[in-house]
């Protein structure tokens, strides 16, 4: 039998290592894909504490994450395409000042 | 059952995972995403949140990948990134730590505590029962108490894709605006 720690260890794992490849990676793409990881770690300890808790709460929670991650991913892959514009190939550690 | 299912789909989604941050190339990273998704959708289905299950195929694999990808194409940095060097001396060792500190903490924290043991606490929203189904138990919720959540969710989805219209629009003009001062 799957115990609820079971669930809730493989996502401290997965954000783990979406928070250590945020740290590592300097492409802003492969950065948004790992805040979709620690995003989806989230996700799966809201909804194993639902199931656990008894309540349906916590999978309307991750409706929720679901819709934001969705206009997050928008509006970062713009400013994404934006920067590529003015600056082709920069990585993160190009991107010091705000101003193109 | 459970078991089984629950390993096979803890080592796809940890591989996947793994994938994202170790490939050189962006578009694995982006399959490798994918698999991630996906492991994490039919874990969704063992934890009985059928409904969060096919939105995360939907919504995750179906739009926001094909997003990526399709950034990744039109910018086209599907070139292989030489991940041999370390940008800032000591960040891997730093993050390495952090990453042995979280996910430490987190387990111990996981471990030391009862969460077995928690019938006691009283539900806030609604029961998970089996006399309804799971979407029909969602929506019950999300269209009475988290009713104003949901259009507030609804102003953000519209103002985020206006915003990413009106920013790629007018930094094309800027650049345009720039180019044609070059050539005076």
């Amino acid at each position: 039998m799957v115990t609820a720690s079971w669930y809730l260890i493989l996502a401290a794992a997965l954000f783990t290592i979406g928070a250590v490849g945020l740290l590592v990676r300097r492409n802003p793409l492969i950065m948004f894909m790992c805040v979709e990881l620690m995003l989806n770690a989230v996700n799966l300890t809201f909804i194993t504490f639902g199931r656990e808790l008894n309540d349906i709460g916590g999978q309307v929670s991750v409706f929720f994450v679901l819709v934001v991650a969705a206009a997050e991913v928008v509006v970062g892959l713009a400013i994404v395409v934006a920067i590529n514009r003015r600056r082709p190939q920069a990585t993160a550690d190009d991107l010091s000042a705000l101003r193109g | 059952m459970e078991t089984a299912v629950f390993i096979v789909c803890a080592a796809i989604v940890l591989a996947g995972a793994l994938g994202v941050v170790l490939a050189r190339n962006p578009v694995h990273a982006a399959l490798s995403l994918v698999g991630t998704l996906f492991g994490m959708a039919v874990l969704f289905l063992n934890l009985e949140a059928h409904f969060l299950a096919a939105v995360q195929i939907i919504v995750y694999a179906g739009a926001i990948v094909v997003l990526f990808l399709f950034v990744i194409m039109l910018l086209g940095v599907d070139r292989l990134e030489d991940l041999s060097v370390e940008p800032i001396t000591g960040q891997r060792t730093l993050a390495a730590l952090v990453g042995l500190g979280t996910f430490g903490l987190a387990v111990a924290f996981i471990l030391s505590s009862d969460i077995g043991a928690v019938g006691h606490i009283q539900v806030l929203t609604l029961d998970i029962t089996d006399q309804y189904s799971n979407l029909r138990q969602i929506a019950d919720v999300l269209f009475t108490d988290y009713v104003y959540a949901f259009e507030a969710t609804a102003a953000l989805l519209t103002i985020s894709v206006v915003g990413a219209v009106v920013m790629s629009r007018r930094m094309a003009r800027s650049d345009e605006a720039q180019e044609s001062a070059g050539d005076d």
